[in-house]
């Protein structure tokens, strides 16, 4: 574990915590699939949720921008905080928290729309940008955001479609960003992407950490420790550990969490 | 299997053997892919047959009705007989019947007959004029009507030749099959011969065809697609402005919105349910609805148009819902992800995304209603003489009319040969509405397919 250095690990104090979850149950019909889970992510920190295939930790941050909504069957219980706002109150619109807490997907999902198209879009809906040039404003500055402004700027008219996987994951993440939301939710967001391309979105993901809450969901223990300040290890459901990264791989106190970093489980 | 270094040989172990011969298995297996290619072969050879002696059946029987005989007639429009008076007043012109044009008639046939200088013991012109269609006079009195202004000329006409003459023409009519018939002799063909060597009767394309309106028995020559086309386009109206938005939005509330709970499966199972429903069911129920309960005009291609929309709703939802399930769940994920409502994201992203399938299917039942005729028979759009050309677009809809399947069915019932011609006509008309329709859902579905 090399790669632990790569980032520095001081997550100071008084740092504010950005979303609160507590005692958060999740029910897919009748399987109960997330268990007791308490979690306290802070501001401007990149948190991984590490953990075995099928162990919740990808439906466990789809509740943060209520993305589970959308699937009939499936039920969250418990008190989930958003700066303090339950997100699963009834006067919540999940529109709008959806442009607080944006999201990044597993797969790179651009529309089939032109790449400039494709990050004006989240601003045109929301009305963020007054005029055209505005709205130039806002796409080129996301793209830089997004590291990948350099090679399309000469054509932002091409189909985003058209990129190969990692500008197009890049440009999914630029999407998300151009929105101006305060957390961003990253679904593996390099399982279908290659070495080179991984290490740009890894520098892109501690970049972002200057201006969002960044959770970010992986199955590459690697990464998590590369490139997250805190680490929660998920287990058949439940959180069996949550701490600081670098106390998380050097020095677990479960003894599951030691199995499953050093391979035993998985 | 762990141990690879074994060789003692197991049950079944494989003996070693040449790649270059085939063993038992092999041959065997080779020999089924073979015979399965084969059934594949003849299977596809069957239904080309088929449809190649279909295409041939209604090529060789339909392009006939496409031709008509006519005869170049010089008549005079006599003053006397027209217009008494002399002072063209349309209203008292049109008082003349076409009894009133039968003698001007009688002197033209008379005269063409003797300027050809055939020898014919028929003498009687009544008799001369089984030569033209007996609807000659009405043409020539809508000429009048239409141009009082040439009454006292001679003008020179095309009229369309008899049923009986025009199939001589095209092989139908045999001076053996006219032995047996009322209407011309043998006689009668013989100046047909003498007048078609001089140019006096010819066969040439015939347009009436195609924009004409129908005629009655007695006159099949004068038989005509335009008007059950008119009707047919009014109905394609009706459905594609009724079944396209309820279908779309139907499919869309369903397949996006819609809770999954029993009753939305129930509307599921009864869509796919209804979409196998014998049409004329659906005759049967416009008839009670449309007609004996709502009071709607009957034989009227508005009411045709609502029976179709209810025939075509199912094709349309079914697809549409397939189209729409096409799109990939990432696409309304992408689209949710930044913060768009569900209606946006469908509106957006989905339905763009499944405009070609939605297009498609919408064509597809339309061609699908387009040559459907069980329901109109129930609701009246058979039966009668579509002779009249709607006046303007209102009167499209609702004043009675046929379609073109209808009038094809129409066609084919009635006795005479030279309608039987003509429904397989009207087959080749249609047939190619229908082609061209489907050429036109190809297009659409190349031109905006997208991928993803």
């Amino acid at each position: 574990m090399d790669d632990l250095r790569s980032v520095e690990r001081i997550v100071s104090d008084d740092e504010k915590t950005k979303i609160s979850a507590k005692n958060v149950q999740v029910y897919y019909g009748d399987t109960h699939a997330i268990r007791d889970v308490d979690v306290e992510i802070a501001d401007k920190t990149v948190t991984a949720f590490i953990g075995p295939s099928g162990c919740g930790k990808s439906t466990f941050l789809r509740c943060l921008n209520r993305m589970n909504d959308t699937i009939d069957i499936c039920r969250v219980e418990g008190d989930i905080r958003i700066d303090g706002e339950d997100i699963y109150d009834k006067r919540v619109d999940p529109v709008q928290l959806r442009a607080k807490v944006g999201m990044v997907f597993q797969k790179p999902n651009p529309f089939p729309k032109s790449i400039y198209d494709n990050v004006a879009y989240g601003p045109r809906i929301h009305g963020l940008a007054h005029s055209k040039a505005e709205l130039d404003e806002i796409v080129e500055k996301s793209l830089r955001r997004g590291a990948i402004w350099n090679e399309v700027k000469d054509r932002l008219d091409a189909p985003g479609t058209g990129l190969s996987g990692g500008q197009q994951q890049r440009l999914c993440i630029a999407r998300a960003v151009a929105t101006e939301p305060e957390v961003l939710l990253m679904d593996e967001p390099c399982s279908a992407l290659d070495p080179i391309a991984t290490a740009q979105v890894e520098e892109l993901i501690d970049e972002l950490r200057q201006s969002y809450s960044v959770v970010i969901v992986t199955h590459s223990m690697q990464q998590a420790a590369r490139v997250s300040q805190r680490t929660a290890f998920f287990h058949l459901g439940n959180l069996v550990e949550f701490g600081e990264t670098g106390q998380i791989f050097t020095n677990p106190t479960d003894e599951r969490t030691e199995s499953y970093i050093s391979g035993r489980i998985g | 299997m762990t141990d690879i270094s074994s060789n003692t040989p197991g049950q079944g172990a494989r003996v070693a053997s040449s790649l270059l011969t085939e063993d038992k298995r092999t041959k065997k297996r080779n020999a089924a892919e073979k015979r399965f290619k084969a059934y594949g072969i003849a299977a596809i050879a069957v239904g080309l047959f088929f449809l190649a002696a279909l295409l041939f059946a209604i090529i060789s029987n339909g392009t006939r009705a496409f031709t008509q005989t006519f005869v170049t007639l010089d008549i005079e429009l006599l003053e006397e007989k027209l217009d008494k008076n002399g002072n063209r007043d349309i209203e008292e012109i049109k008082k003349v019947s076409t009894f009133g044009y039968s003698p001007l008639l009688d002197a033209a046939v008379t005269k063409m007959v003797t300027d050809s200088g055939v020898e014919t013991p028929i003498t009687k012109a009544k008799d001369l004029k089984q030569l033209l269609s007996s609807g000659a006079a009405g043409d020539l009195r809508a000429f009048v009507v239409a141009n009082p202004d040439r009454i006292g000329d001679t003008v020179e006409f095309r009229i369309a030749a008899s049923s009986r003459v025009d199939g001589y023409l095209k092989g139908r009519v045999t001076r053996e099959s006219l032995a047996r018939d009322k209407n011309l002799s043998p006689e009668h063909l013989d100046i047909v011969d003498a007048l078609k060597e001089q140019g006096v009767v010819k066969k040439s394309f015939n347009w009436d065809f195609i924009l004409g309106a129908d005629a009655s028995d007695s006159r099949p020559e004068q038989a005509g697609m335009g008007v059950a086309m008119l009707g047919s386009f009014f109905m394609m109206l009706v459905v594609l402005a009724l079944s396209l938005p309820i279908g779309v939005a139907t499919s869309i509330y369903l397949e996006e919105f819609a809770p999954q709970n029993w009753f939305t499966d129930l509307i599921e199972v009864n869509i796919s349910n209804l979409a196998a429903v014998p049409s004329i069911v659906f005759g049967i129920l416009g008839l009670a609805v449309f007609i004996q309960f709502a009071h709607l005009p009957q034989s009227a291609p508005l009411v045709g148009g609502l029976v179709l929309t209810l025939m075509t709703l199912p094709t349309i939802i079914i697809s549409t819902r397939a189209s729409l399930k096409s799109v990939p769940p990432s696409i309304r994920d992408a689209a949710l992800g930044v913060g768009a409502s569900k209606m946006q994201a469908v509106f957006h992203h989905v339905l763009p995304l499944a405009m070609p399938g939605i297009l498609t299917g919408t064509i597809i039942g339309l061609a699908q209603a387009l040559g459907e005729t069980a329901p109109l028979l129930l609701i009246g759009m058979v039966g009668f003489i579509a002779s009249n050309y709607p006046e303007g677009v209102m009167d499209g809809f609702v004043s009675p009319n046929s379609a073109m399947p209808a009038q094809i069915y129409e066609w084919a019932k009635r006795a005479d040969p030279a309608f039987y011609e003509r429904a397989w006509g009207g087959i080749i008309i249609l047939l190619v509405f229908l082609i061209t329709m489907n050429i036109i859902a190809i297009f659409l579905r190349r031109r905006f397919e997208r991928r993803w």
